[in-house]
């Protein structure tokens, strides 16, 4: 009986495991051995070649630039868009009017498709016939107006301001969330203590939002530092390599050069960064917990 | 009870079955007297065309063909890499990338090769095609890529990329609205004049690498010729000759006359033709099949094709060009007799000429030129000046391609001189190069 049942179950849980094994053990173990061989795709045969791929990626000098590119756009995000999403959530947790508006309003930038936004946002910011260039114009700024996504100097801002306002919404949410978690009474037991409002958010709210906000910047950093869709959509990497990517990269050497076995190679060292840099700053959000 | 949960179970265990013999590809197939030849191609554009020609053929030879359109054209050559190790290639299919891809999948035995067909009837269907179209499916003896030599394609369309021009905004710059600019000074010059009229001058779509690639292949046909080009690929002239700093100082200069458009390096090409069919650009740097776009976005727009303005009288400037779109067939099909024979079919005269007129594109065939269009005319006229990568019989190595590219893109944004360029760009080729040693 014993038998039947526990056969039963593995029954129910083989499809599932069927599944998980096809779409990512097996391709995650493929990507692991493709990145010791050179491949380029389409023949049968693979030539084993180590660590070379590897070795290779260290040399790398536009890898490495995507990567800092990359950390930038994360810097930003984690600056910039988790200030802002933890402000807005902050307003709407306190009694204001129309708060339920704008939690929607709120939340329609992540929503939306990322091919979309890039698109309206390159027409926005195009050098010609942009918006914001018309605005400035207008408003009497017209030594700002320059094309925003071609020019060095602002093209990598430019994708990583609009790649904040895209993901704010994320933060936004599952900091308000956080922020109703905090019982009401510890606010009116500070007040009645004769704390200020001040003292009650860096007493009260500041502590008790740490775990959330540790989800929040490892959740930033690891979205962040994948972003793919919304710069190829707004630059493609350009100008030269200045809004390039490790994703765009990965791709440039699978699709562009058909090195597939490289591509995995860069495609496993992104992980591993990815991964140690989580744990570190889970480590870190442990101590400051403690 | 037990029933009832073991029935769940064996449900749930065919409902799972199901569902992955549908996503893995393994339905039946239905059988059938008659063949049904599949075809599979990424070009929307011509999708309607390619559905009529199969309609005409079933109705004439009762042969069923299924055009299968997967776009945009990067996921289409994904699918073509994974169907061809997962031994799913359908009869007919193209292939998208670089000629030593189209080599890889020769040397997989994924190909047939077409050389005994081309050669039936004193070379009957061989000869029907523009010999440069031709040549994009060829391998010849002494190629670098290790192919048996023979024709392993049959071209559907050509296309040539140039220059092209707005008529009306010419004169409305006081030029000669039949006259395009023939030399590179006389073309900065238009530059200044574009500048002080504050329209754009040349649109491409630079953001994608591959057409800078292109003009710079031109203009180093122009300057150094084919063989210098060809011995910088295989590794005996170095990317730091001075011949090489000049089609690089070009750019610089087209940069610096104003001719450029705006934006030009991060510009796609859809952003280029919607720019250039709404007259907002005097210039354009687009392939053949910008008729077709243009006829879309604008039908009255005024315009006509020439060669990119020559900077020395040294060689013959050069413009890619060949075959637009070509088919093979599965050397694994277990259609193939009744593949060539389809492949056969929409290469001959009236099919190319409907195809022409259908989707504007340039035909293969060569007998089927008088039946275009006369824009589609003065890009057929510079077929005579058409060469490109796939008939050198040598690739340049992927990232030197890219270096070189994105180094034009340094040199526009003023960020690297051309010095400079040439000289990373050779570090990448030797680097290439010691990697292939």
């Amino acid at each position: 009986m014993k038998i039947k049942a526990t056969l039963e179950n593995y029954v129910f849980v083989l499809p599932a495991v069927t599944i998980f094994a096809i779409f990512y053990i097996i391709p995650f173990i493929w990507v692991l051995q493709l990145g010791l061989y050179e491949w380029d795709g389409i023949m049968p045969t693979k030539i084993f070649i180590g660590l070379s791929n590897f070795k290779e990626i260290i040399t790398d000098k536009i890898w490495w630039q995507s990567f800092g590119n990359a950390a930038y756009i994360t810097f930003i995000a984690l600056t910039f868009q988790n200030a802002l999403a933890f402000l807005l959530a902050w307003a709407c947790d306190r009694e204001i009017r129309m708060k339920n508006f704008y939690r929607l309003v709120f939340f329609l930038p992540p929503v939306l498709s990322e091919v979309v936004v890039g698109l309206v946002w390159q027409w926005i910011l195009d050098g010609n016939y942009g918006l914001l260039n018309q605005w400035l114009v207008h408003l009497g700024f017209p030594n700002l107006v320059r094309n925003w996504l071609s020019d060095p100097n602002t093209a990598i801002t430019a994708v990583a301001l609009v790649h904040s306002w895209k993901g704010f919404g994320w933060g936004f949410l599952i900091f308000l969330a956080g922020l109703q978690t905090i019982p009401r009474e510890l606010y009116e037991a500070a007040r009645v203590d004769g704390a200020n409002a001040w003292q009650s958010f860096k007493k009260i709210t500041i502590p008790l939002m740490i775990p959330v906000t540790v989800l929040v910047v490892i959740l930033t950093i690891l979205g962040t530092m994948q972003a793919f869709v919304l710069i190829i959509a707004m630059t493609g990497g350009g100008p030269a390599y200045h809004t390039d990517v490790p994703t765009l990269r990965i791709l440039a050497s699978m699709r562009g050069s058909s090195r597939f076995g490289y591509a995995c190679a860069q495609g496993i060292t992104f992980g591993v960064i990815l991964m140690v840099i989580s744990f570190i700053q889970y480590r870190f959000s442990k101590k400051a917990r403690t | 009870m037990s029933v009832r949960r073991l029935i769940c179970s064996l449900g749930f265990l065919v409902f799972s079955g199901l569902f992955l013999s549908n996503i893995l590809g393994c339905s039946g197939q239905k059988g059938s007297s008659k063949p049904t030849i599949t075809v599979w191609h990424w070009m929307t554009d011509r999708e309607p065309a390619f559905k009529e020609l199969a309609g005409w053929y079933e109705a004439k030879y009762g042969v069923k063909v299924n055009f299968d359109l997967y776009a945009p054209s990067d996921a289409y050559l994904q699918k073509v890499r994974a169907a061809a190790q997962g031994a799913n290639l359908p009869d007919i299919f193209g292939i998208l990338g670089e000629k030593r891809d189209f080599a890889s999948f020769i040397k997989a035995g994924y190909i047939l090769d077409l050389t005994p067909y081309m050669q039936e009837n004193s070379n009957a269907w061989k000869d029907s095609f523009f010999s440069k179209a031709l040549a994009v499916n060829e391998f010849n003896l002494g190629d670098s890529y290790g192919v048996k030599p023979g024709i392993y394609g049959a071209p559907i369309d050509i296309m040539t990329i140039q220059m092209v021009y707005n008529k009306s905004l010419f004169k409305q710059l006081g030029l000669n609205p039949n006259r395009p600019p023939q030399t590179f000074a006389e073309f900065l010059e238009i530059g200044k004049k574009i500048k002080e009229a504050k329209l754009q001058g040349l649109v491409s779509g630079w953001g994608e690498i591959w057409m800078i690639d292109c003009l710079a292949n031109n203009y180093a046909f122009n300057i150094m010729g084919k063989d210098k080009v060809i011995a910088t690929i295989k590794g005996e002239v170095p990317y730091t000759d001075p011949d090489w700093i000049k089609v690089l100082s070009l750019f610089k200069e087209m940069q610096e006359s104003g001719i450029l458009a705006y934006g030009l390096v991060t510009m796609v090409n859809k952003t280029a033709e919607q720019l250039f069919a709404n007259e907002r650009a005097v210039f354009a740097f687009n392939g053949s099949w910008c008729v077709n776009v243009y006829k879309g976005m604008n039908p009255r727009l005024d315009y006509a094709a020439f060669l990119p303005p020559k900077v020395s009288d040294k060689y013959p400037m050069a413009i890619w060009g060949g075959a637009g779109s070509s088919f093979m067939v599965s050397a694994r099909s277990k259609n193939k007799e009744e593949a060539v024979k389809f492949l056969r079919w929409p290469t001959e005269r009236d099919q190319q000429a409907y195809l022409a007129q259908a989707t504007n594109n340039l035909p293969a065939n060569k007998e089927s030129l008088d039946q275009i269009a006369s824009v589609l005319q003065s890009f057929a006229k510079a077929m005579d000046s058409a060469t490109h990568p796939r008939i050198w019989g040598v690739s340049e190595f992927s990232p030197v391609i890219e270096a070189l590219d994105k180094g034009i893109q340094s040199i526009i944004i003023g960020e690297k001189t051309p010095k400079q360029v040439a000289e990373q760009v050779q570090r990448i080729k030797e680097r290439e190069l010691a990697k292939k040693r």
